[in-house]
């Protein structure tokens, strides 16, 4: 997989679509090949929903991850890690795209 | 930050379903079938729901986080904009079940399952082996090479599906050949599903077809013989059942969990696919699907049956999370909620009788150490 920075921007692929259920955003496969029969839902915490949303083709990561830090208590570095992680899923499952200048 | 930002199903909400009948116009004319309505009747298909109301009740259903819709009929397919239903659905988030009996499946709607999976199985019904079997329960010659084609569809693009059946007098003697080839197919999880109990016409629109049904019902004994093929299996599988299922029996009528709640073809929503009395519906013209459920099933919970007959029997039998008696049943079969159905009653006896649980002229009823007998029974199966 291709490494993954900072200054890098995505956006959400329009092969998934996103659904807010009692608080949890769930990623639903739209076409085939975004997730299968057995792992076919994504849901993710309100952390993970508000990094979502941010994933929004204008904000790089870096952006996202100084908006983090401002709000959690938490090292920046493991805010860099847990966005770049979940990125990284999200690659890996076709639900992000990059953006190119 | 937090330990964990995303996790795989299981972990999302509960998978609450819809039951979406597009409509009950079919293209086969199955002889046992319980709601099908002939595929060109012009004055049914005026009634149904056009496309826009569908898309709103669909909306609503997304709206209400509800996560798979199940399309069923009738044959769905049938529909003109099925397809536009279909990608609807799909881009609101939900999940489809799609029921049909493949007839109408087209290289063009499995390329669109291929393109836009539906997250589910496709459930085809099979009448038959051959052609003969095939069309002496479908009633349409050319049922069986369309079906077959259909199929092929499914399979070419790779599209998931499962198969079941009905068990009728046609294909009874085809059903070891039915599950042997439905076992090669990767998607099945066991048998087939089997329709052994033939349910009577939910909306009591014809004697004539009820007593055709009536007489095309397996007799309870050879529904067990058919259910006991393998014993062990089967002895085991229903000690575990009556240790988790029974309860201490009473006098409300639905106890069956009620739902996942169903739209017929003409915008009522009803609490299940199988019942359809007048008074039990919410007319969607008039008000939410949430207005729906909200104000329909609760009610359901709080019925309880009057029938005498039905408060000797029924209201004190042991057997009765294990029997297809039920308010629908009752009301296809009796036009009331809760009169004893004698065709369930029978089966669940037989079974009863042949799980030890019952004497040979006991009641179920009258038994008052049920307790007990559930207990031995799973003692002598292993089941803790």
């Amino acid at each position: 997989m291709k490494k993954i920075r900072l200054d890098m921007v995505f956006s959400q692929s329009s092969d998934v679509v996103s659904r807010e259920i009692d608080g949890s955003l769930i990623i639903v496969p739209l076409t085939s090949g975004v997730g299968d029969m057995e792992d076919d839902l994504f849901s993710m915490n309100e952390t993970g929903t508000e990094i979502w949303r941010m994933l929004d083709g204008r904000r790089t990561l870096g952006e996202i991850v100084e908006t983090l830090t401002g709000k959690y208590r938490a090292e920046r570095g493991e805010i860099e890690r847990d966005v770049i992680g979940i990125v990284k899923e999200l690659i890996k499952r076709r639900m992000l795209v990059e953006e190119t200048a | 930050m937090t330990d964990r930002l995303y996790t795989q199903k299981g972990d999302g909400p509960p998978d609450d379903r819809l039951d979406i009948e597009l409509t009950e116009r079919c293209n086969n004319a199955c002889i046992h079938c319980c709601i099908n309505r002939p595929a060109g009747d012009r004055r049914i298909r005026t009634r149904e729901l056009g496309t826009e109301s569908w898309k709103d009740i669909l909306r609503q259903a997304a709206g209400m986080g509800i996560m798979t819709v199940r399309f069923t009929g009738g044959e769905p397919l049938l529909r003109d904009d099925f397809s536009e239903l279909y990608v609807y659905a799909r881009r609101l988030g939900l999940r489809v079940m799609l029921f049909t009996n493949a007839r109408l499946i087209t290289p063009q709607i499995a390329g669109l399952l291929a393109e836009i999976p539906p997250l589910e199985a496709v459930e085809v019904s099979v009448y038959g082996m051959r052609r003969k079997s095939y069309e002496a329960v479908t009633g349409k010659a050319g049922s069986y090479d369309e079906f077959r084609r259909g199929l092929q569809c499914l399979i070419d693009r790779k599209i998931p599906f499962v198969v079941k059946g009905a068990m009728l007098p046609p294909n009874k003697e085809e059903w070891d050949e039915f599950e042997a080839w439905a076992a090669a197919n990767p998607c099945m999880e066991g048998p087939p599903a089997c329709t052994l109990f033939l349910e009577l016409r939910g909306r009591r629109d014809s004697a004539t077809r009820n007593n055709r049904i009536r007489r095309l019902r397996i007799p309870p004994e050879e529904c067990l013989g058919f259910l006991t093929r393998d014993t062990d299996r089967y002895r085991k599988e229903m000690a575990e059942f009556f240790g988790k299922f029974s309860s201490t029996p009473d006098d409300r009528l639905f106890t069956c969990g009620i739902g996942p709640g169903c739209v017929d073809a003409y915008g009522l929503f009803q609490p299940c696919l199988s019942l359809r009395h007048p008074d039990l519906t919410f007319d969607l013209k008039k008000g939410t699907l949430k207005e729906a459920v909200d104000s329909l099933l609760p009610r359901l919970r709080d019925m309880k049956a009057t029938n005498a007959s039905y408060l000797e029997r029924c209201a004190r039998c042991f057997l009765r999370g294990f029997c297809d008696q039920c308010p629908a049943k009752s009301w296809a079969e009796h036009g009331t909620l809760d009169t004893p159905v004698e065709y369930f009653c029978g089966v669940a006896h037989a079974q009863a009788r042949f799980l030890g649980l019952i004497g040979n002229n006991e009641r179920a009823w009258e038994v008052r150490n049920n307790r007990q007998r559930i207990n031995n029974l799973r003692r002598r199966e292993g089941v803790s």
